[in-house]
């Protein structure tokens, strides 16, 4: 397979757009980061997967998604949710199981959607979002709607055997999907050398002719260029693309993972060299697009809506005891 | 004012912990992010980490103190420019999260409560000979024509016209973007489905037979019926999933299961068994327009046989309502799919020694109709439960137990269940007999709750 040949590509970021992705990263951080907090508190139980780290993924890929495109991925999904537009009080509300959540307290920090932003979830069985993202995908095809699916997995989900079968058929049939691993190394706590026979996860739809490539995926204008090459390719007709995003979680698996199966240097040093938002900013500041007291404002702003969001799922109620008898069943 | 810092809760179910070391000292500087404590919590030890930048004033909780409960203040954190005067005007420790209070239950009564009835079938007048294979094809050719986000996927149901030929001429009336062959993979194809029924297309998944549908089972459940609920109202999946299920005729174990039980224990799906053909063009157009899940039980043994069908083109049956097919008064025999003819067989034999049985067609397994049920019951006080699959929590026990939530004080006899042998499916013909009710069978237990034996 060419894994490695690029066609088409994204216009250059104007710095309007990299101050933004910033910002879009940087909400991600500090919504998570706050979301540790309230964990700690027992505001938030139960699973809590947090995206610290891996931010310039999801904003990178939708930095250049289109207008139908939509968007499914496993249960570290805070970040997606966001960066979909989803409203950040909606989102921590749904952490805190208040009735101010997007599923009114009843799906929690892995059950979230919006079909309004086209985020589909949100799923809690490892792999099994990547059959229904290529179902999204055609959906996509049989409406002409113009979108794309972007489907998320981690590289543990790429050893279930549904992946390939989503493979298979978004090959075979030509389907719209950019299938995203997010390789951040561990499968829960076992790393991908003991996990995967083979570290080059993008030439996984090499067998059925889907075009892969390994990304920094630390880099947001890495991602960006990749993501739109990806989805030009997968929006003209020509059928699915697998983008292996290289990245790190700092944090561990769950809030309950005390990851002793790495070193403390290699976080460190993933932190201290390669963090996708100390490089978005160097950059901002290199380049001159932006002053430090922009940076300081941007900071302020931020702080702000995580503030906001973490009060309102403080104050929003629990859900009516009525609420347990209802959302079974469409009435008819 | 300097900021608390309280004991986290570092897993779902740690209530206290050991403050097992610090990392830091009384006056170093911390930053957010940086680790200031290790914590053994009910499952591992954990560091635990800064949330603000500030100096670490002052250590309320010494390192090695066990049992600290979570939300107990362990140190003070000085902000920019505070110093250590500030530590005497710490606030009072803020307040803890709120423990779940014991919620006030909504009232649930009975297990399963009584639905409303279902409306009643509409009455048809003018009728047509049709085989169950012909009905259910003309239900999905019917429904395909009027909404265009109906299609049709699975193994061999395009060019080869179906496994069965279910799907005769579908193909070629619709197209090869509405009638789907797959390749050999329920499990993808099962999540493609639901996937595309996220995005407010309808599909119908046909499985070759429901025993394969074990491949997929995760994407019924996980994926199409509890969305709904997950997402708070906001995700339907309107859906079909339908196939031959229970046994055919000496296919052997693997091929021979009847997965009424499995499904009807899922809160989110609706299941239906049709017996006749009538029942198959009704129930499978009623599940194709409704917006829920539907797990749709069919059988090979079926697909042949000819039936009077409602020759109108608005024929649709009420989903959740059973039909009787046989009036009675002594005793009730409660059916699905093909063992309905079973029952109609044993209410023959009961008929020529003066026992006249109400057989009741269950087509809809969930939601039961459990008020068509008691209210036969109440005429006959006595009732036999049949079906094909295994007895150990089948339908069977489930209606035994509604019988006893609903109806108890009209039963003069208890319950009795007839179900398939308790085994897996044999192959050699003598022995598979055995393993499937026949009407003496059900005829003695009738006899039996008759006390006429």
């Amino acid at each position: 397979m060419a894994s490695k040949k690029k066609v088409g590509g994204a216009a250059e970021p104007t710095p309007k757009e990299l101050i933004r992705y910033y910002r879009e990263m940087l909400l991600i951080r500090r919504f998570e980061e706050k979301a540790g907090q309230l964990y700690g508190m027992g505001l938030i139980n139960g699973f809590c997967h947090l995206y610290i780290g891996q931010e310039a993924v999801v904003v990178g890929m939708q930095a250049v998604a289109g207008p139908a495109d939509s968007c499914i991925t496993s249960y570290r999904d805070h970040g997606h949710m966001l960066v979909c537009g989803m409203d950040p009080k909606g989102v921590m509300a749904e952490l805190t199981g208040r009735a101010g959540g997007y599923s009114r307290g009843k799906g929690g920090s892995m059950h979230m959607f919006s079909k309004e932003k086209r985020f589909y979830g949100g799923h809690g069985i490892v792999g099994a979002q990547v059959p229904l993202g290529a179902g999204l995908g055609f959906a996509h095809k049989y409406t002409k709607d113009g979108g794309v699916a972007h489907v998320y997995c981690g590289d543990g989900a790429v050893n279930q055997g549904q992946v390939y079968e989503s493979f298979n058929m978004a090959s075979l049939w030509k389907l719209p999907v950019v299938f995203v691993i997010e390789n951040n190394k561990y499968a829960m706590g076992t790393s991908s050398a003991r996990h995967a026979a083979g570290q080059e996860l993008y030439k996984r739809g090499d067998a059925y002719g889907i075009p892969g490539e390994p990304v920094n995926g630390m880099s947001i204008i890495a991602v960006r260029e990749a993501a739109a090459r990806a989805l030009e390719h997968a929006r003209s007709g020509q059928g699915p693309y697998i983008l292996e995003m290289n990245t790190y979680r700092y944090r561990g698996h769950s809030m309950s993972d005390p990851a002793k199966y790495r070193s403390k240097e290699e976080v460190t040093r993933m932190r201290e060299q390669h963090d996708p938002i100390d490089q978005m900013k160097e950059k901002l500041l290199a380049d001159g697009l932006i002053t430090e007291d922009g940076l300081k404002e941007i900071d302020r702003d931020v702080k702000a809506v995580v503030t906001e969001a973490a009060e309102f799922s403080q104050t929003s109620p629990e859900p009516d005891v009525s609420e347990l008898w209802t959302d079974i069943l469409i009435e008819a | 004012m300097p900021i608390q810092v309280l004991m986290p809760a570092l897993s779902p179910t740690m209530t206290e912990g050991k403050l097992a070391n610090w990392l830091k000292a009384e006056g170093d500087s911390v930053k957010a992010g940086e680790v200031l404590a290790e914590i053994e919590t009910d499952k591992a030890t954990m560091e635990f980490e800064a949330a603000e930048d500030g100096v670490l004033g002052k250590i309320l909780v010494a390192a090695g103190t066990e049992g600290v409960a979570v939300n107990t203040p362990i140190a003070l954190i000085l902000a920019d420019g505070e110093d250590a005067s500030a530590l005497s005007s710490a606030p009072a420790p803020a307040a803890a999260a709120p423990t779940a209070a014991a919620p006030v239950a909504a009232a649930a009564p009975a297990a399963v409560p009584m639905a409303p009835a279902a409306p009643d079938e509409k009455v048809y007048t003018s009728f047509k000979r049709q085989t169950v294979r012909e009905a259910l094809r003309d239900a999905m050719a019917e429904e395909m024509r009027t909404d265009p986000k109906v299609f049709l996927l699975g193994e061999e149901v395009a060019q080869y016209q179906g496994a069965y030929k279910v799907s005769q001429g579908l193909l070629e009336e619709f197209g090869a973007e509405r009638v789907i062959d797959t390749p050999i993979t329920e499990m993808g194809f099962a999540g493609l489905a639901c996937g595309a029924g996220y995005a407010g297309l309808k599909p119908i998944v046909e499985f070759m037979t429901m025993n394969f549908s074990m491949q997929a089972i995760d994407h019924v459940i996980n994926s199409a019926a509890k969305t709904l609920y997950m997402s708070g109202g906001q995700l339907e999946c309107s859906i079909v999933f339908r196939g031959p299920n229970g046994a055919a005729s000496r296919v052997g174990a693997q091929h021979s299961q009847d997965y009424a039980s499995w499904y009807a224990h899922c809160p989110g799906l609706k299941v239906l068994a049709p017996w006749s053909a009538a029942d198959a063009k009704g129930l499978l157009k009623a599940a194709i327009r409704d917006p829920n899940p539907v797990v749709f039980l069919e059988n090979e043994l079926l697909y042949g046989q000819s039936f009077d069908v409602p020759d109108d083109p608005d024929f649709v049956l009420p989903i959740g309502r059973a039909k009787i097919e046989r009036a009675g008064t002594h005793v009730t025999i409660t059916a699905y799919s093909r063992m309905v003819q079973v029952a109609l067989d044993a209410a023959e034999l009961l008929k020529a020694e003066g026992i006249e049985a109400e057989v009741i067609n269950l087509r809809s397994i969930r939601p039961l109709d459990i008020a068509t049920i008691v209210a036969s019951v109440k005429k006959t006080n006595r009732i036999v439960s049949l079906e094909e699959g295994w007895p150990v929590a089948g339908i069977g026990s489930e209606i035994a137990a509604v019988m006893m939530e609903h109806a108890f004080d009209w039963l003069d006899a208890p319950v009795v269940r007839v179900a398939g042998a308790d085994v897996p499916m044999p192959y050699a013909a003598n022995l598979e007999k055995l393993a499937l009710p026949q009407p003496n069978q059900v005829a003695d237990a009738a006899r039996a709750v008759c006390y006429r034996r």
